[in-house]
């Protein structure tokens, strides 16, 4: 299956807008805080420079007309101590300005930025449960997680991170450059001469040098998986003898990875280096061709000490640019890959489903049935009389599993694909979530959440009371083994917590199941792992306490199956036999060659079955 | 296995902790050195900057005149060339000692992995082991190179411009000086605070990107229990808790630096006050407030910068304690230094002195218990089985069918008694004499990345590509083999994920053909396989057992009925012992799972399973 996919650029920047919604607030009030900061830093030199010309020297001072008006500016070098006074507290107050600024910019985009990724995983995370169990099927688990974790950070990165940066240091660059230019246009060209040459020479480096980033990517990637094959498979290593074998290995991939880092070193060296250079040399232009200015009598000192200022305040923002702008790139194809989730279709019921309440027999007609064009189902029908105990037997491929997933709209059957339904409601007209409310299900190897005991049971229903847990739990014979864990109900299992058995496990999903407290309960050969004692317990359990119930039993031992009120046998997709355990037993048939073998394997068998071999 | 528990790290600062890594810096003397000394002399030239600007105001504009431009510019120009070099030199020094640094911590590292016991490895996840191996190593050497590196750059520059603040007037550089423990207090209260909450956000990420794992790996059960919305809601729970921290987190930022920054900008502010009045009283010249102002804005950068990297730099002590704990980790098997001698240990081995293995063990009174505590599993166990003998172990999952083998393997010792090969005890032979002869099928056996015959190769080395094959074709592994694009060549997948169980096996049979082992130890697969790999595998089996002592940790009769000798086990425990006929007339607990065993086989074979 192909999971790459391009989405068009128009729907890149619907995926962003879209997660942006509710958060816009955030970003405006972020970047006009960062513009006012601009402001305010712009500020200072101007002081500097009224301060050196009209205070130090004896200037008028020179500055729009507007301003001259606001501020009393006459007479600053008769009092030059009140004139001091007043420049170091313009100073400080466009400081503390800049500072409420730089604070206000940053918990704005913090939040922006926080509530935009939210938003991102949370939908993520949702639409991924609300896939079709086919999608979940198709695709690798550690693609997805990549997908929803590393490829959301970029996508929140060129967000938050890279286009702010963009927006803010235009917004620095037209600022700065359009003061200088104000304040004389030919000094101004010096230093904007240098503004392409610096973004282009990290733009360009920063493109080239990608591809060696890969690949060091690349190393580290081979190094890694050693060193965990490695440790993975360290009783193979000493079974072996091998020791001195990893080492080489696991040292040539370390050179390798090394090696290649020197190099890329080698050349980020340099680009820094000339990073240095070209700030450097912009400086020195600026003072170079500034003093001559100055000389010249077309600019006073105190220009030249702001143009000094401003100059090298454009210096590295526009270099950092360089480099963002070639980083943005990256961000298209994360966002291909996060957009490939997000465009695949949830399960959706049709628009008339009815939220039925089940009773009534279940009845499969001429369900045929099949994944990848192979049919699994061919034209099997049977019915489940409402109340009674069903038992199914099939080998693995037989089509059993099928069956319960198909009953549960796991899978939906097609047009002519025949039909299911229960107390005559096709189950295709019902909600998904009412159906699978009211079938308890309890898989072969169930899945318990890393969570405790207590809330792997409690799932279906957080509030159950104390009792109704611990009596689910005994009829699923699992109590007394809880009770004996160190931490009871509140052990952790999973994997950050204690490994449970194959049977333990089994035992707490049906008393999960129990809970759930649904009309019709499934078990698909989940008993498989329990000894045939407890098998048989738990089976009695849940007759007493649950006669009411419908229970389908998937199973391959005949004390299981022979208790059932009617009993399919499914081969290779059909239904090979059904009927009774009485009615079975009387007729030749796959199920009275198990029932024969099962129930005669006696002392003298075996031992015979021994002595031969 | 319990839940793994790793241990608390010490929280102060300790520098017992920190000399252990010295051994491993001490190998990068010279480019440390190197690196420091061209740190500081680009710092010199950095301070020495600002000097041109007040030279230019003062000679230049000063003086009105423009006469001597051309060497002020030259001698400008070779400054910064100067500079741009040293820059050039001192981060390759920094990179060559994060790399190199690195590479040596990972490989000391990892080879001293190779020397731990199995009853470490019991004990200790895979992902534990590998964060070690990978990222520890990583931010120690990258904090130990470009830490000191910006340190020291740090340090050179805030005292070279105190210096040249001192030489053009010490009046005003006092003024800035005050200013600056003020900034390196702010830092060193915020930093480990930042620091704290980053790790804390990073935390927080991690269990989100295990919720999405869980979501999707338990899509299924979801689904059919309709938990979707609680799973959402407590995804969503679980995202509101990493938004409120990102917040807090960034909230210390948001304060820290305007807070540093305004201080600094104070500075500037005092600088032009005090500066400016000393200029109309004209004890200041108006070139050295320029360079001043200058030199008041610049030095507040590194100050932070030195303050935050040292704050970091003492961050890395965890790391330290991880890494060196793990080197100083002693196996628990160890060759006396009589046996190294005389066999040489696992990176020289001296083969020349190794003797044939006819493969007859001999358990003699044994006592075990595992070495992470618990009750003792074998009591007085005495046992001889014979070269060329198999055993099978029988008992339920979980029972400790692997007790016996592990010991047998030396992969643990007894607590008391004795374990013979060949009549002599085990003990007095090296590790990896007995491991050499050694063939070991996994449950779910373990294949490395790299293509089937370097997987088949990895059972002898030397082994030419005729050999491997051979080995191949005497399990029918070469029937995977057909199945391949690139035949042989074919990569078989990170631990040979694109193979199938049954595939898998097949390889590691050839792998064990090839080593031609004098012990041979099958750990069966439990899970199914198809019927057709099923019957090669079994061929398979009976072809590794010829000649070969064998312990079988079995779960088919086929492959139980082979046995010479069968050992039951049941809740760690031997608890019967004998030939299948024996076992079965005694009718306990193995004529139990005997008759299991056997309904549910021949269910599965009417089933066409």
């Amino acid at each position: 299956m192909d999971t790459e996919i391009k989405l068009p650029r128009r729907e890149k920047t619907g995926i962003i807008l879209r997660y942006l919604r509710g958060n816009w607030g955030f970003f405006v009030a972020a970047i006009t805080l960062a513009y006012l900061n601009t402001i305010c830093n712009a500020v200072i030199p101007q002081v500097i420079r009224v301060t050196v010309d009209s205070v130090l020297d004896d200037k008028a001072p020179d500055l729009p007309a507007f301003i001259q008006g606001l501020l009393p500016l006459e007479g600053l070098r008769a009092t030059p101590l009140r004139a001091l006074w007043a420049a170091a507290g313009a100073v400080v107050l466009a400081a503390l300005v800049r500072g409420i600024c730089i604070y206000g910019m940053r918990i704005n985009l913090a939040k922006g930025s926080e509530g935009f990724v939210k938003k991102i995983r949370d939908d993520l995370y949702s639409h991924i449960l609300r896939l079709s169990f086919d999608w979940h099927t198709a695709h690798a688990t550690g693609d997805i997680i990549q997908r929803c974790t590393s490829d959301v950070e970029v996508i929140r990165t060129f967000v938050c991170n890279q286009l702010m940066e963009v927006l803010r240091t235009a917004f620095v660059v037209v600022l700065y450059v359009g003061i200088m230019l104000s304040m004389n246009w030919q000094l101004s060209l010096v230093s904007i001469a240098f503004i392409p040459i610096s973004l282009l020479a990290s733009w360009v480096f920063y493109g080239k040098i990608s591809s060696r980033f890969l690949a060091a990517d690349e190393a580290e990637g081979a190094l890694t998986t050693c060193a965990q094959e490695n440790l993975t498979g360290v009783r193979v290593v000493r079974a072996f003898g091998r020791e001195r074998f990893e080492i080489d290995r696991f040292g040539q991939k370390n050179d390798r990875f090394s090696a290649l880092w020197v190099e890329l070193g080698k050349l980020l060296s340099v680009y820094w280096a000339s990073g240095v250079l070209l700030t450097c040399l912009q400086v020195m232009a600026v003072i170079v061709a500034g003093t001559v200015a100055v000389v010249n009598g077309s600019i006073t000192l105190g220009d030249f000490q702001a143009f000094v200022i401003y100059n090298s305040a454009l210096a590295w923002p526009v270099r950092s640019l360089g480099r963002v702008l070639s980083d943005m790139s990256k961000a298209g194809v994360s966002m291909d890959r996060v957009g490939y989730i997000l465009q695949a279709s949830e399960e959706q019921d049709a628009l008339d489903a009815k939220a039925a309440a089940l009773g009534g027999d279940i009845v499969f007609d001429h369900v045929t049935f099949g994944y990848d064009g192979q049919e699994v189902l061919k034209d099997v029908s049977f019915t489940i009389p409402w109340g009674s105990t069903f038992a199914i037997l099939g080998g693995t491929g037989s089509g059993k599993s099928t069956l319960v997933h198909l009953l549960d709209r796991l899978y939906d059957l097609g047009e002519g694909q025949g039909s299911i339904t229960i107390g005559g409601v096709d189950i295709r007209d019902m909600k998904r979530e009412d159906l699978r409310r009211q079938i308890g299900l309890v898989l072969q190897e169930p899945f318990l959440f890393s969570q405790t005991i207590r809330e792997n049971i409690a799932a279906t229903r957080p509030g159950a009371s104390e009792d109704e847990l611990h009596r689910c739990a005994d009829i699923a014979c699992v109590d007394e083994a809880i009770t004996e864990l160190a931490e009871g109900y509140e052990t952790v299992v999973g994997e950050r917590g204690v490994t449970l058995s194959g049977g333990q496990k089994q035992r707490v999903a049906i008393a999960r199941m129990l809970l759930q407290n649904a009309p019709v309960m499934v078990f698909d050969d989940s008993l498989s792992a329990v000894d045939a004692e407890t098998d048989a317990k738990i089976r009695a359990a849940l007759k007493q306490r649950m006669a009411d119930a419908t229970v389908v039993l998937i199973s391959h031992r005949v004390t299981t199956l022979m208790q059932a009120d009617r009993i399919l046998v499914l081969d290779g997709g059909r239904v090979a036999d059904m009927g009774t355990h009485t009615e079975l037993i009387a007729r030749p048939g796959i199920y009275k060659e198990i029932y024969d073998i099962q129930m005669s394997s006696d002392d003298r068998a075996l031992i015979q079955e021994g002595g031969e071999a | 296995m319990a839940a793994f528990d790793e241990k608390e790290y010490t929280q102060s600062f300790d520098l017992n902790i920190w000399k252990r890594l010295l051994p491993t810096v001490a190998r990068f003397k010279k480019y440390a050195v190197g690196m420091i000394v061209f740190c500081g002399l680009s710092a010199v030239v950095d301070v020495s900057l600002p000097l041109f600007q007040k030279y230019a105001i003062s000679h230049f504009i000063g003086g009105n005149t423009l006469d001597g431009l051309g060497p002020f510019i030259a001698s400008y120009a070779v400054g910064i060339l100067l500079m741009s070099l040293l820059c050039v030199t001192s981060t390759r020094a920094a990179m060559h000692i994060e790399m190199y640094m690195g590479r040596d911590l990972r490989r000391d590292l990892f080879q001293h992995l190779q020397t731990l016991s199995l009853s470490f490895y019991n004990v200790t996840p895979v992902g534990y082991l590998l964060t070690r191996v990978m990222n520890d190593t990583n931010r120690i050497a990258g904090n130990v190179a470009w830490g000191l590196m910006d340190i020291a750059d740090a340090l050179f520059y805030v005292a070279g411009t105190f210096i040249a603040m001192l030489l053009l007037d010490w009046r005003l550089a006092l003024v800035v000086i005050v200013i600056v423990p003020v900034v390196a207090a702010l830092t060193g209260w915020f930093q480990p605070r930042i620091l704290h909450w980053n790790r804390k956000v990073r935390k927080i990420n991690s269990k989100i990107t295990g919720a999405f794992n869980e979501g999707i790996t338990g899509a299924k059960t979801s689904k059919t229990l309709v938990i979707e919305d609680q799973s959402i809601a407590a995804f969503r729970d679980l995202t509101g808790t990493m938004r409120a921290s990102g917040v807090r987190a960034a909230r210390l930022n948001a304060v820290y630096i305007p807070l540093t920054l305004f201080f600094s900008t104070m500075a500037v502010a005092i600088v032009l006050l005090r500066g400016g009045f000393l200029v109309v009283e004209q004890v200041l010249d108006i070139a050295t407030l320029s360079a001043f102002i200058t030199y008041a804005m610049g030095i507040f950068e590194p100050v932070q910068n030195l303050t935050g990297n040292l704050a970091e730099f003492i961050a890395l002590q965890a790391s330290i304690e991880r890494v060196t704990g793990l080197l100083e980790e002693q196996p628990q098997i160890t060759d006396t230094p009589e046996v190294i001698e005389k066999y040489g240990d696992a990176f020289h081995p001296k083969r020349e002195n190794w003797e044939p293995l006819e493969g007859e063990i001999e358990f003699k009174d044994v006592t075990f218990r595992y070495p992470d505590g618990g009750d003792n599993v074998l009591e007085h166990f005495s046992l001889r089985i014979p070269a060329g003998a198999t055993v099978a172990i029988v008992g339920e999952t979980g029972a400790g069918k692997s007790t016996l083998v592990n010991l047998a393997c030396r992969f643990f010792e007894p607590t008391q008694g004795q374990i013979l090969i060949d009549g002599r005890d085990y003990r007095e032979r090296s590790q990896l004499w007995l491991h050499s002869n050694i063939g070991y099928v996994l449950q779910s056996p373990h294949l490395f990345s790299g293509t089937v015959r370097d997987n088949i190769r990895y059972g002898r080395l030397d082994a030419t590509d005729a050999e491997v094959e051979a080995a191949a074709r005497a399990v029918s592994a070469d029937t995977v083999v057909a199945k391949l694009p690139n035949g042989w060549d074919s990569g078989v997948g990170e631990g040979g994920d694109r193979l199938s169980t049954g595939e898998k096996q097949l390889i590691s049979f050839a792998r064990a053909v090839l080593a031609d082992p004098r012990i041979f130890v099958l750990d069966e697969a439990t899970s199914s396989i198809d019927t057709q790999t099923e019957q090669l595998i079994q061929q398979a089996i009976d072809h590794l057992l010829r000649d070969r002592t064998s312990f079988l940790i079995a779960h088919r009769l086929s492959t139980i009925r082979k046995a010479d000798m069968i050992l039951v086990v049941r809740d760690g425990k031997i608890v019967e012992q004998g030939t299948h006929e024996s076992l079965l007339k005694a009718r306990g607990y193995y004529h139990d799972l005997y008759s299991k065993q056997f309904a549910e086989e021949n269910a599965a074979k009417v089933l066409g399973a």
